[in-house]
Order: C-alpha cells, then structure tokens, then sequence
C-alpha cells in the first residue's frame, strides 16, 4: 500500500515536471504556429527571439527591483516587468518582420525560413557583442516558496509559471476569437491572398502576428528565467528547435493543436527519463514524435490541405 | 668564391660555439626557462605565473643564490610568452633550450599548450614541469614532462573518500553530461571508486542529460526517490546553479558535492546562497589556508594586490620542485645536458614533496600523487579550504 502512494506521488511529481517543461514549449511553440497560420512560413528566428525577450526582462527585471524593491509588493514589479517586457519585445517582431520578411514577401518560402536563421545568428551574436560571453543570472521576482503536499514538492514558481502559462493561451484564445484583429488574422490564415483584397492589409497583420508571437515568447522568457535562471546568447536555440517540433506535431497553424503538443513534448521527455536511463531520453522521445507524424503526418490539428505546402 | 664565404661562415660559427662554450664555463648560470602566456585569451594565467616566478627568485637572490652540493650558483629566469597558443609554446621552449640553455622548464600551463611543448623538451631531454595541465597526454610516455597537479579522474576516488569519511554515507548519486568528456570521465571514475567502497550498486542513481539541457526535474526526481545520501555532480558553472536549485525545488535535501570544474567564481556569482554550505575538490583554496600555504598567500596579495589563484600557486609548486632537483642532482658541470639528465633523475625520485599544494610524490609517468583540497562555500559565498583529501 505504502509503495502504492509512494509510486502516485512519484508518478504526480512528474506530472507537475512535465507541465511546467511543457509550458514552455507550448507558449514558444505558439509563436511558430501564428506566424505560419498568417504568412504560411515557420519563423526560424523564433528561438532567438525568445532568448532576446528573456534578455529584455532580465533587462527590466534588473532595473525595476533596484527602483521599487522594498515599497512596492513583489507582485506588482511582477506585473510591471511582463507588462513593459512584452511591449518592448513586441517590436522585436515587428522588426524582424519587416527588416527580414516584407523584403522577401514574393521570394520562394525558403529563402524566407533562411532569413529566419539569419536573423536569429544577427540576434545571438549581437548579443554576444554587446554582453559578453558571460552568463548572467535572472534576478528571482518572487520569493520561492517550496510546498511539500504529501509527497509532492512543488513551489509557487512553479504553479505559477503552469497557470500564466495557461492563461496567457487563453487569452489569445479569446484575442483570435472575440477581437476585430483576431478575426483579421484567422481569416488571412484562410486565404492570404484574398483577405488583402477586402481591404485588410497583411501588412499591419503580419507584423500584429509577430508582435504578438514575440510578446508571449518574451513572458516565457520571464518565466523562463525564473525556473532556470541562467542566461546565454544560444538558449533560444534547443529551445526554439523543440517548439518547432511542437508546432509541426500539433499542426501547422494550428494555435490549439500547438499548444497541446508542447505539453505533450513536455509529458513524453519527463516520462521517457523516468522509465528509461536517461541518457536515452531525446532519442527515444525525438523517435516517439517521428513515429507519430509518420502516421499523421498533418499533425493533431493540421488542416488536410497545408501538407501539400512545403515549409 | 662561393666556398670562401661558406667557409668563413662555418669557421665563425666554430668560434662562437666554443666562445659561449669557453664562457658558460667560466661562470655557470641556472638557467630556468618559463613558458607562459601573458597575452593570448588567458593573460592572467600568465600573470600569475610570472609572479609566482619573480617571487621565486627573489626568494633565491635574497639567499644570495642557489646552493647546489656546497656551491652557490646565480640563477636567471628566462619568460617566454607563449601567446596561448600551441605552435608559440613549441617555438618557445625550443629557443628556451636550444639558444638560452635552460636547465628545467616550467610551464606552459594549459593542455593544449604543454601536450605539444612536452614533445619538444622530451625530444631535448631537458626537464619540463607543468603546474597546471590535467590532459593525460601531457606526461604520457615522457620521461622528462612533469606535472605539479593532479589529473581529472583523480578527483572520483578523492570525493568518494572524503563523503565517506565526512559524512559515513553509503548511497551516492551522480548526475552528469554525457556528451561532454570530463564530466563523463569523472562520473564514471566516481562510480568506479564508490562501488568498489559500498559494494555493487550503492550508486543508487546514475543520470545524465545532454549539454545545453536546463531542465534537469526528471533526472532529479529520480534521485530524490533512489534513497540516496548523497548527490556527486562534476559539472560546469553554468548547470552547477540549475542542478542545484533544481534539486532543492524537488525536496533533495542531502549535500551537492562537485570537482573543480565548480572552482570558477562564477558559480557562486550566478548560483547565489542556494550553493553554500556545498563541497568540491579542487587543487588549492585561498581562504582558509594555512602554514606556508597562508604565508604565499599573504606574501603574493600585498606584492600584487590581490589573492593569487590556483595557477599561482601550483606555479610556484613547480618551481620548488624544480629547485630540490637541482640541490638533490647533487653538483652542477656546466655540461648542460648531462646536468639536464641528473635534475630529471632527482625529480624522479623526489618523495613526499611538501608542496602548498599538498605533498607529492610522482609517479612513473611524472604525474604527482597528491592529496587534493576539499573546498567548502561558506556563508560569504567564499571557497574557503576546508580539508584535503587523500587517494
């Protein structure tokens, strides 16, 4: 009986694990599926973008608790770190889209997704220029607080990186569904041929499309930056690359499908250390995601048509 | 016409080989040549080396020279800057032995430098001692290559001692990368060394994750749930601060232990208190030390303003070593390579060497058997010595 619960704890500690791995690569994943819902490219920047944002929280983290640290509550720097982080980032893509894609808006989809590579080198290296090779580490918003609930440990970091994480998506949920601007992105995801012609143009959508991928990856940043607080110019690379994977299995332009597949991509790499060593752990969960799209090739949410796109 | 300059040309260089032949005789120098590299990407490793031999010398001037089997010798430092770079190292030493004449070399201090220097002096048989290369090859079939530190894998049967005896534990875990070569090696020379004291399988966890993993929660959760006592990470500065939040997150509450990889300041700058009150081996730490160790301390920060490090130290090692060769070589010939050849026989055999890095004793391959210091990071987030640990 005893081993009982202690396997169920061990089995929801992973769960806990796997959630907040997961939201990452959900939130990240977003951002890709967005973009190629609108322009029917996958933005190879993204990664680094995200790494830009957590830069520009760290940035504004920094500046904000040596401010306000001690007379205002730790909760509201919060707040205003993810508020004036996610504006600021936002430009970032805006600018990425158009310095590197409007110019390349009639070339072939591949030289587009090799701007994408491009920039994110530029947005690395410059980095790296301006910073230095050395890593720098995120300041802590918030107070961990570690709660030990029967054999579970989790600390508020945590729950609170699950549950912004969750809410985030909702609320482009509700952006892309309620809103005049949402509806004007779903339809350009339609057909973005058309839509310019009714007087929508792709390009006040496309750069909103970018600003607001860039936006939720600069919060994952944050969040980022909280649970694994140690900065680099290339941490936005693996990641970025996972949250591609993520965006392909969930299906291309699929903001649903996206998000439920970085959780999955997040369950399949916790639970994979936990059964097998784990030295095997990305080739057998990188194998699980192969076998996966070889049987659905669109992905969960994919529509039938966007296979026959390339890229 | 020809052969007249060539012959001019030969018979001058007859006359200056005897001439400096003819005035070595008259007035024997030692010679030590320092390989170091003052500019390049690690410029204070040479400063520190530089240093540490400056003292050294001032040291022997003071004592109005160096006493070899009753007779004082001067003795002068040659300082090649190697550049940090492999070829300038290999160029440096053969001037150093070739032009100046050296009797030992000391240096160069990173591996990539000393492996390919090593060769040259091996070549020349003329005694090389570097304080601070931990790469195998550097010593490997070379009898007249030396080192003043203890080699990588060395730490796992070190730490594996030190948690048993501070802590009488019996279950250790390990996590490790797997794709990079020295933390690898020491995790599996760890596991090797624990399991042959606790018996098979009293490394309860053996993970690992892959460079650039920052995620480390379900290798954690794992060891949390092994029962184990005790968790053995060898890794870099930048995970070091991950692996160890991580773990306190995920309920660990037992000691981290690492190897020097940990050494470097930043560990403490970008792990914060989460990390103290932990313990690594390393070659030497300053705060805490004590006797002659304390003595170089204090002696080199009000010389050079500031507190030496590893380098310093280990540096200064060498020399001392180079120097109870030369007096145990018993006399000096001028004939340089048989002195050469004697220095290389009397480090060979030199025992129980008190170092401020710990005793030495060296090994057929020329790598020293020597404790290694146990680092703890106190409350100030200091590496304050804290014992030393013997194989």
């Amino acid at each position: 009986m005893e081993s009982l619960i202690e396997s169920l704890n061990y089995i929801l500690q992973n769960i806990i694990n796997a959630l907040q791995r997961g939201s990452f690569y959900a939130v990240i994943s977003i951002g890709y599926s967005m973009v190629y819902g609108v322009l029917m490219l996958f933005n190879f920047a993204h990664g680094d973008i995200f790494m830009v944002g957590t830069y520009i929280g760290f940035g504004i983290a920094t500046m904000f608790l040596a401010a306000f640290a001690g007379f205002l509550p730790a909760s509201l720097i919060f707040v205003a770190t993810v508020v004036v982080t996610m504006f600021l980032a936002s430009w970032i893509g805006v600018f990425v889209e158009v310095a590197g894609y409007r110019p390349l808006r009639q070339a072939p989809r591949a030289s587009a997704a090799i701007t994408g590579l491009m920039i994110g080198i530029i947005f690395e290296t410059g980095i790296l220029i301006m910073l230095g090779a050395k890593r720098l580490s995120f300041p802590p918003l918030m107070e961990t607080v570690n709660y030990h609930i029967g054999g579970i440990y989790i600390t508020n970091v945590k729950a609170m990186i699950i549950i912004i994480s969750l809410l985030l998506m909702l609320a482009l949920h509700a952006f892309i569904q309620k809103t005049k601007w949402g509806m004007a992105m779903r339809a350009m995801s339609y057909d973005f041929l058309a839509v310019p012609l009714m007087g929508v143009s792709i390009n006040i959508i496309a750069p909103l499309t970018f600003a607001v991928g860039a936006g939720l990856a600069s919060v994952a940043g944050i969040l980022y930056g909280q649970a694994y607080p140690i900065l680099d110019p290339y941490m936005g690379v693996l990641l970025g690359w996972k949250a591609f994977v993520a965006a392909i299995l969930g299906g291309r332009g699929s903001i649903k499908g996206a998000a439920l597949a970085g959780y999955l991509l997040g369950f399949i790499e916790i639970f994979v250390a936990t059964i097998f060593p784990s030295t095997l752990r990305d080739f057998i969960a990188y194998s699980i995601i192969l076998i996966i799209l070889t049987f659905r090739p669109r992905g969960f949410f994919g529509m039938e048509h966007s296979t026959k796109l390339r890229l | 016409m020809r052969k007249i300059a060539v012959l001019t040309v030969v018979a001058f260089s007859v006359a200056m080989l005897f001439s400096s032949l003819a005035l070595g005789a008259r007035k024997t120098i030692i010679k030590i040549g320092i390989n170091a590299p003052l500019t390049g990407d690690i410029p204070k490793v040479g400063e520190g080396t530089k240093y540490a031999a400056q003292m050294w010398l001032e040291d022997i001037e003071k004592a109005g020279g160096l006493e070899v089997g009753g007779k004082k010798y001067d003795v002068e430092l040659v300082i090649e800057d190697n550049e940090s770079k492999a070829e300038s190292a290999v160029k440096a030493n053969t001037k150093m032995i070739s032009q100046d004449d050296v009797l030992a070399i000391i240096g160069p201090q990173s591996s990539k430098q000393a492996v390919p220097a090593g060769e040259v002096a091996n070549k020349y048989k003329t005694v090389m001692i570097s304080p601070w290369s931990t790469n195998p090859n550097t010593t490997l079939d070379r009898p007249y290559v030396f080192r003043g530190c203890f080699l990588d894998p060395f730490q796992g049967p070190v730490v594996a001692n030190f948690i048993t005896e501070e802590f009488g534990f019996t279950k250790a875990a390990v996590l490790y990368d797997v794709a990079s070569d020295y933390p690898k090696g020491l995790a599996e020379v760890f596991k090797d060394a624990w399991e042959a004291k606790h018996g098979a399988g009293s490394v309860v966890a053996y993970e690992s994750f892959t460079t650039k993993d920052t995620d480390f929660s379900s290798q954690l959760t794992k060891i949390v749930k092994s029962g184990a006592q005790v968790l053995f990470t060898p890794q870099y500065y930048n995970e070091v601060p991950l692996i160890v939040s991580q773990a306190k997150d995920l309920g660990w509450t037992g000691p981290i232990v690492g190897s020097d990889s940990w050494g470097s300041a930043e560990t403490v700058e970008l792990c914060g208190e989460d990390c103290y009150g932990l313990f690594f081996s390393s070659h030497y730490a300053a705060a805490g030390a004590k006797g002659a160790t304390k003595a170089f301390i204090d002696r080199y920060e009000k010389t050079y303003g500031y507190i030496p490090d590893d380098v310093a130290a280990l540096t200064w090692d060498a020399l001392r070593l180079a120097q109870q060769a030369i007096q145990d070589a018993g006399k000096i010939t001028g004939r340089i390579e048989k002195d050469r050849e004697a220095v290389r026989d009397a480090l060979a055999q030199i025992k129980d060497f008190d170092g401020i890095t710990g005793k030495m004793t060296f090994t057929q391959e020329g790598d020293p058997i020597k404790c290694a210091v146990i680092v703890k990071i106190n409350n100030q987030g200091e590496y304050e010595f804290y014992g030393s640990s013997c194989p």
